[in-house]
């Protein structure tokens, strides 16, 4: 278990800055997701704390060492890669093996220690096969335990689950949960699937271009998301997003005609252009014509078992709401939908930062000059 | 379904017709008869012949027959030719000499060419100049690279005339035997680094980047990276380059033993190539020099079947 922590920490290739400058502090033993979207920099970002790729500027610490000019074997991570990156000539006890017989421990001592972490994979039964000889999820499991048996300090994951088919996501994606219960070393873990980061972590990092664009538990990240692209990269379905502008009266208009309360406290001028967004789960659907309510036409249906997902169009945009509960409405049937101002996010138009009641003083009229 | 007879006053209209037309379109593509598929494969089939199979067939009726003494044809005289190569020491020190010659090239070949291609791929991961360039001495022709390693090597005016110059007489292939073979295998050996470098460059570069990555990670330094998992990768591109080295050098040398050495000096770079022409063209002893040539055919053919038997149970192939 160690402490991570990166200081403005940035990386280019050649002159193609690809990582502008990350801080990111993380605890002992916590569970880390990096989120984002492909090309964001996430890779590069865990490589670089692995030491598989040199860190352009800024300082990687680990269990509060320096570790910039340390080579990965010396740093105590360990990683599971996106493709498992398991050596083809070698079986799977040798696989898992291998970091114990390159630090040189005796032949008994290996087979000891690889037996007792196949056991807790359940790959007891292959160890003596080669990798292509297994399925995808028992490849999954080889990387896993290769990356166990060193009994790192940090466990870093690139995309671990990416390659396997939605059930075994799932169930390796629990496995991973327990592991970490069990063995509480420090994980990193890089996705770009935001189910897989909402469960797994104990510190949401949502990446942006190089960036961070916000860091908090996922319960923060889904209730105040600080911009326009975390809000629509947390929670599935992701939240619906209208562009429109301040009226006079200080309601919103996103269809000309039509308008919508906005949450008291904004001190918006009229004309200003903004984002509004609302969870598809804080709406609610109504008779059409219903006194508060918006129009909007159902396009699709999704059953989820649990619950639906039905999909509109409100002025010419997709707009999606989730409910728990049974839905009687079909496509093409015009609705009306309630938006509760309170679940409402403000974002601004430009930048896309939230903008918030509490978190927004009035700002110094010397700017607007 | 009720299909009209097909017939010259049916004719076909819209989308049917175009289907059929496709159809007949792609009959016209394969071949009706096999007579034109040989008629296609006819000039390689003639080439093959005329540089294959006649002269391996000259060389079979050569092998087993002896020319009259006083003309009248040839004789056929079963294998008294192989008894007689056999039974001759000359005989049986080339075919040593090709041994030394084929092992050591193909040791230097192919050590020199696995140094520089894994020092290759850890610094210049993607360069393809290097590997073009590296390339270009496998298409320089025997006699000229053989030419120019006379010049290197010369003992008066070359490069190692320096050697000479600090121990007087320490280097000189035209007088002793052993300077002579090592020049031989240093000019082969120099041709075929570069077409080994191409294959264990390309091959370095097929390993995927992750696994070296994770051997990394495991706590292997560079060394053990190429030892564990670089190499073993790597088998059955070494496994090839093991068997073509070992033929070519068995064949290929001609023009360097000619043009370097002449076989000499007294006989220490005759290789059995070399003895085949030298016997043939020089000594106009068709009939042994033919002998020569299936017994090298032979020899290769047997050093290829025991690679085949027992290397290739190491190789991974993935
Ligand atoms: N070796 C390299 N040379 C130049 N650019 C690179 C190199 N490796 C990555 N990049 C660039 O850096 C950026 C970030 O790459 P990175 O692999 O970190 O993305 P990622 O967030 O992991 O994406 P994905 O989800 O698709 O894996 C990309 O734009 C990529 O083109
Ligand atoms: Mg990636």
């Amino acid at each position: 278990m160690a402490s991570v922590t990166l200081r403005a920490v940035k990386k280019s290739y050649g002159k193609n800055a690809v990582v502008h400058g990350v801080d990111l502090d993380i605890p002992a033993g916590t569970f880390v997701v990096i989120l984002g979207p492909s090309g964001c920099g996430k890779s590069t970002l865990l490589r670089m704390i692995a030491g598989l790729e040199e860190i352009t500027a800024g300082e990687v610490a680990i269990g509060g060492r320096i570790v910039n000019r340390l080579e990965p074997r010396r740093r105590g991570c360990a990683m599971v890669f996106q493709n498992y990156a398991l050596y083809p000539h070698m079986t799977v006890a040798e696989n898992i093996g291998y970091a114990l017989k390159v630090a040189g421990l005796s032949q008994a001592e290996r087979r000891a220690r690889v037996e007792k972490v196949a056991e807790s994979l359940g790959l007891a039964p292959f160890l003596d096969r080669k990798p292509a000889a297994l399925s995808g999820g028992q490849r999954q499991r080889v990387a896993m335990g290769r990356a166990m048996i060193r009994e790192p300090s940090v466990f870093l994951f690139d995309e671990p689950l990416s390659n396997l088919d939605a059930r075994l996501r799932v169930q390796m994606r629990a496995e991973i949960r327990r592991l970490h219960q069990r063995l509480g070393a420090t994980s990193i873990f890089v996705t770009h699937d935001q189910v897989e980061a909402m469960t797994l972590a104990d510190l949401l990092v949502v990446m942006n271009e190089g960036r961070i664009e916000q860091a908090g538990s996922p319960a923060e990240l889904y209730a105040k998301p600080i911009s326009r692209f975390v809000a629509s990269f947390v929670g599935a379905p992701p939240m619906n997003l209208m562009d429109g502008r301040i009226a006079a009266n200080g309601e919103f208009l996103y269809d000309e005609p039509r308008r919508l309360a906005l949450p008291a406290g904004l001190p918006l001028a009229a004309g200003t252009l903004l984002t509004v967004g609302i969870r598809p789960e804080a709406v609610t659907i109504v008779a059409p014509g219903a006194p508060g309510s918006i129009r909007a036409t159902v396009d699709v249906v999704e059953e989820l078992g649990a619950g639906r997902v039905v999909h509109l169009e409100l002025a010419g945009q997709p707009f999606a709401v989730a409910t728990a509960g049974a839905v009687t409405v079909r496509p093409g049937e015009a609705v009306g939908l309630v938006l509760p101002a309170e679940t409402l996010h403000v974002f601004e138009n430009g930048s896309g930062k939230r903008l918030d009641i509490t978190a927004r003083p009035a700002e110094p009229a010397a700017l607007s000059a | 379904m009720n299909r009209p007879p097909d017939g010259p006053a049916r004719r076909l209209t819209g989308p049917e017709a175009h289907e059929r037309r496709i159809t007949e379109l792609e009959k016209r593509v394969t071949f009706s008869s096999t007579t034109i598929g040989l008629l296609f494969a006819l000039p390689m089939l003639a080439l093959i012949f005329v540089f294959f199979y006649w002269p391996s067939g000259q060389a079979l009726f050569w092998a087993f027959t002896l020319e009259q003494p006083w003309g009248g044809g040839n004789r056929f005289v079963g294998f008294r030719n192989f008894i007689q190569l056999l039974e001759d020491p000359v005989y049986w020190g080339s075919i040593a000499r090709s041994l030394v010659f084929g092992l050591s090239s193909t040791v230097l070949a192919m050590g020199v060419a696995l140094l520089l291609a894994l020092f290759t791929d850890r610094e210049l991961r993607g360069s393809r100049l290097y590997r073009t360039v590296f390339v270009w001495p496998y298409a320089i022709a025997a006699p000229a690279l053989g030419l120019a390693f006379r010049f290197i090597l010369a003992p008066e005016a070359g490069l190692l005339s320096l050697i000479n110059h600090a121990w007087p007489g320490l280097w000189n292939p035209a007088l002793d035997g052993k300077d002579a073979m090592i020049a031989v295998i240093v000019a082969f050996s120099w041709k075929y680094v570069g077409y080994n470098f191409i294959f264990f460059l390309s091959a370095l570069q097929g390993i995927p980047r992750a696994q070296i990555e994770a051997a990394a990670m495991d706590g292997a330094g560079p060394l053990r990276r190429m030892r564990d998992i670089q190499l073993p990768l790597l088998t059955p591109t070494l496994f090839f380059l093991l068997v073509i080295n070992i033929t070519e050098s068995f064949q290929d040398s001609f023009g360097i033993v000619d043009i370097m050495t002449q076989g000499g000096p007294a006989r220490a770079t005759e290789l059995m190539v070399y003895k085949i022409y030298f016997d043939g063209f020089k000594g106009l002893d068709y009939s042994g020099a033919a002998a020569q040539s299936i017994i090298l055919m032979l020899l290769v053919i047997m050093l290829t079947v025991l690679q085949f038997r027992f290397i290739e149970r190491r190789v991974h192939y993935k």
